[in-house]
């Protein structure tokens, strides 16, 4: 009774610490696709954020520069992103694929030349990761905790704020906003900017608490995934979450089948199990949740009557 | 005896050498990384070294090429040859295929192969008995172990890496027939090699579990692995190259192949114009394989530990002790 305890407190540990940066990141792309940017770059910010965490961290010996250049690296991409899409009102989808090749490329390039590892940065140690404050076996670094406070944040900000009010009314009629005599555009590059900061957060994440250095491609479609997750909670922040833990909790429980025997069934296949978080997905997708309600304005650029 | 036996062997080498007197020629060697990347730590990196030391000792450059994705080696294997690089050393079983076909349109460039077989003239395949080395550190892994629960995590799931978990599983039995083994593998596509963060997570699940002593396989995909290992206080298993170092403490051993001897070899043959192509399987007999013992690990294993697994070396040389081989029947039961 004890060992199905622990194994299931584990279980929950191992779901929250895959979970945080999707939940990051999913946070950080409610705030722009609420307000009409779509944001395919998400995974792009997370590894240009994770590259650069782990070099600031491994040069400097502080995790929390690593965290400072995290967002600063995301925040910088957020406002490319925002200068093709707001500014010039170019095509969302293909800014933010652009984002993520080159964040693809430009990491390992400059991985391999500061570091000559083939761009991975040197292992980092001790004070140059953010270490678990109360479970050392849990690993419950703080930006675990920073991403649970995140949705009641992003919650808050966007539903009970005079801001959150004017996001939804961007993404839906930008006209209207406009018509009351607000800025369209500080509108939608204030939440680019929020996303750059959550995107940031998540990558920082992945490469000084949960790991211990930068490897390439190492945020492995986790972006996407995020916005999946976006999609599921249909653009609100509390089921978004929700589906965030779903697919932290099937990846957990997908390790921890791995190879096990089950009642009836034998050993299940490797392949079947890893499938199972984007058989959810179809399946989810295919009826589940139903139609899904995009905000109305996303996609589409913003132009003022001439 | 023994004092004078050493000095003895490489004077004869060096007459013999003497004699011979290879005519050494000019190449143009190069090397094609697999998708794991030159400094994994590990299995390319072992190539890296033995080609550094080629460079070293010869002044001659090798041409380098570390490919992004798996759809390049084609391209870059016949870059390469139309360069006149040669000889070119493939490195990996996922450049097999490849291979075949370049080598088919240069029959007169000469290509090696590591850890796949190709059956032409002008490739020369070079293989280890994985399973061996894997034996040797599952005796240790079952020795050190407190709870009697060892972990393996592969990278991708195909017969190359299940030979290695394979042998593994048989030293653990070996040492200790109530050892439990718990096998892990990261995924089931070349990404597999490059993700630490899911390494670390699958060794996590394995702790939780009560494992004690993991065995990483899975080339960058290790460095979580074993990173994890050392923030959970527990023992991990370094691959093909001696990651001992990586966490002294914390590492019991690494499986030891050498492909930078591979590597080496290769190179200095085509140089002395000695190369032959055909397949070379390098087991614990001719020193492909083998497990490190170093200063960052020696408080970790006993003389008990020691004593067992050079036995258990011998026995595996002399023919003794036979390990079966997972690639002989894709099966672990012989």
């Amino acid at each position: 009774m004890e060992e199905a305890l622990s194994l299931v407190t584990a279980t929950l540990a191992a779901t929250l610490r895959v979970a945080t940066p999707l939940v990051l990141c999913a946070m950080g792309g409610l705030f722009s696709e609420k307000s009409g940017i779509l944001d395919v770059g998400l995974e792009g910010k997370m590894l240009m954020a994770a590259f650069f965490a782990a070099a600031t961290a491994s040069l400097t010996g502080s995790a929390w520069m690593g965290v400072g250049a995290a967002i600063l690296a995301a925040e910088v991409l957020a406002l490319l992103h925002g200068f093709a899409c707001i500014t010039h009102r170019g095509n969302q989808v293909v800014s933010g694929i652009a984002i993520n090749i080159l964040a693809m490329g430009l990491t390992v390039v400059l991985g391999a030349a500061w570091f000559g590892r083939g761009g991975q940065t040197p292992p980092l140690t001790g004070t140059e990761r953010l270490n678990p404050i109360f479970f050392p076996v849990a690993g419950d670094n703080i930006l675990v905790y920073g991403a649970l406070l995140a949705v009641p944040f992003t919650w808050w900000l966007i539903a009970r704020t005079r801001f959150g009010l004017r996001l939804r009314a961007v993404g839906e009629v930008p006209l209207a906003v406009d018509a009351a005599g607000i800025s369209v555009s500080w509108l939608r590059y204030r939440a680019v900017l929020l996303c750059g900061l959550f995107a940031g957060l998540a990558g920082a994440y992945l490469s000084i608490a949960q790991n211990a250095g930068f490897s390439r491609d190492m945020t492995a479609g986790q972006g996407f995934i995020a916005l999946a997750a976006i999609i599921f909670g249909r653009w609100r922040p509390v089921p978004a979450f929700g589906a965030c833990l779903a697919f932290g909790l099937l990846d957990a429980i997908a390790i921890r089948l791995q190879g096990v025997r089950l009642p009836g069934v034998g050993e299940v296949p490797v392949q079947l199990i890893q499938a199972m978080p984007y058989l959810l997905t179809l399946f989810l997708l295919a009826g589940f949740i139903g139609r899904t309600v995009a905000p109305k304005a996303a996609g589409v650029p913003y132009e003022k009557e001439p | 005896m023994k004092r004078w036996v050493r000095p003895l062997i490489a004077l004869l080498a060096a007459v013999s050498l003497g004699a011979v007197a290879h005519a050494q020629i000019v190449i143009k060697p190069a090397v094609v990384f697999s998708t794991g990347g030159k400094f994994d730590k590990s299995f390319n990196e072992g190539v890296w070294q033995g080609a550094e030391r080629f460079k070293k000792e010869t002044g001659i450059a090798v041409a380098e090429f570390e490919p992004s994705n798996e759809t390049q080696f084609e391209q870059v294997l016949r870059r390469f040859a139309q360069r006149g690089q040669d000889p070119i050393i493939a490195v990996g079983f996922a450049q097999a295929v490849a291979l075949e076909k370049v080598a088919k349109e240069f029959p007169n460039v000469h290509f090696t192969l590591i850890d796949s077989v190709v059956n032409l003239p002008n490739v020369q395949s070079v293989v280890f008995r994985e399973q061996e080395g894997s034996f040797l550190v599952g005796m240790l892994a079952a020795m050190a172990s407190k709870t009697g629960k060892i972990g393996f995590v592969g990278g991708m799931d195909i017969p190359l890496v299940r030979r290695f978990q394979c042998g593994f599983e048989q030293g653990i039995k070996y040492a200790n027939p109530n050892a439990e083994l718990i096998t892990n593998m990261t995924g089931t596509t070349p990404a597999a090699w490059n993700d630490p963060g899911r390494g670390a997570e699958l060794a996590k699940g394995q702790f939780d579990r009560g494992v004690d002593v993991v065995y990483a396989a899975a080339g960058s995909t290790g460095l979580g692995i074993l990173q994890a290992t050392r923030d959970r206080g527990k023992l991990g298993i370094g691959v093909d190259s001696n990651q001992n170092h990586l966490h002294p403490g914390n590492m019991l051993t690494s499986m030891l192949k050498r492909v930078d001897l591979a590597a080496y070899n290769s190179f200095k043959a085509a140089q002395d114009n000695q190369w032959k192509g055909g397949t070379q399987v390098l087991g614990l007999k001719e020193g492909g394989v083998d497990w490190a013992l170093d200063k960052d690990n020696e408080k970790l294993i006993t003389p008990q530990m020691k004593a067992a697994v050079d036995a258990a070396k011998a026995a595996i040389i002399s023919g003794q002790i036979v390990v079966h081989d997972y690639m002989s029947n894709n099966s672990c039961k012989s």
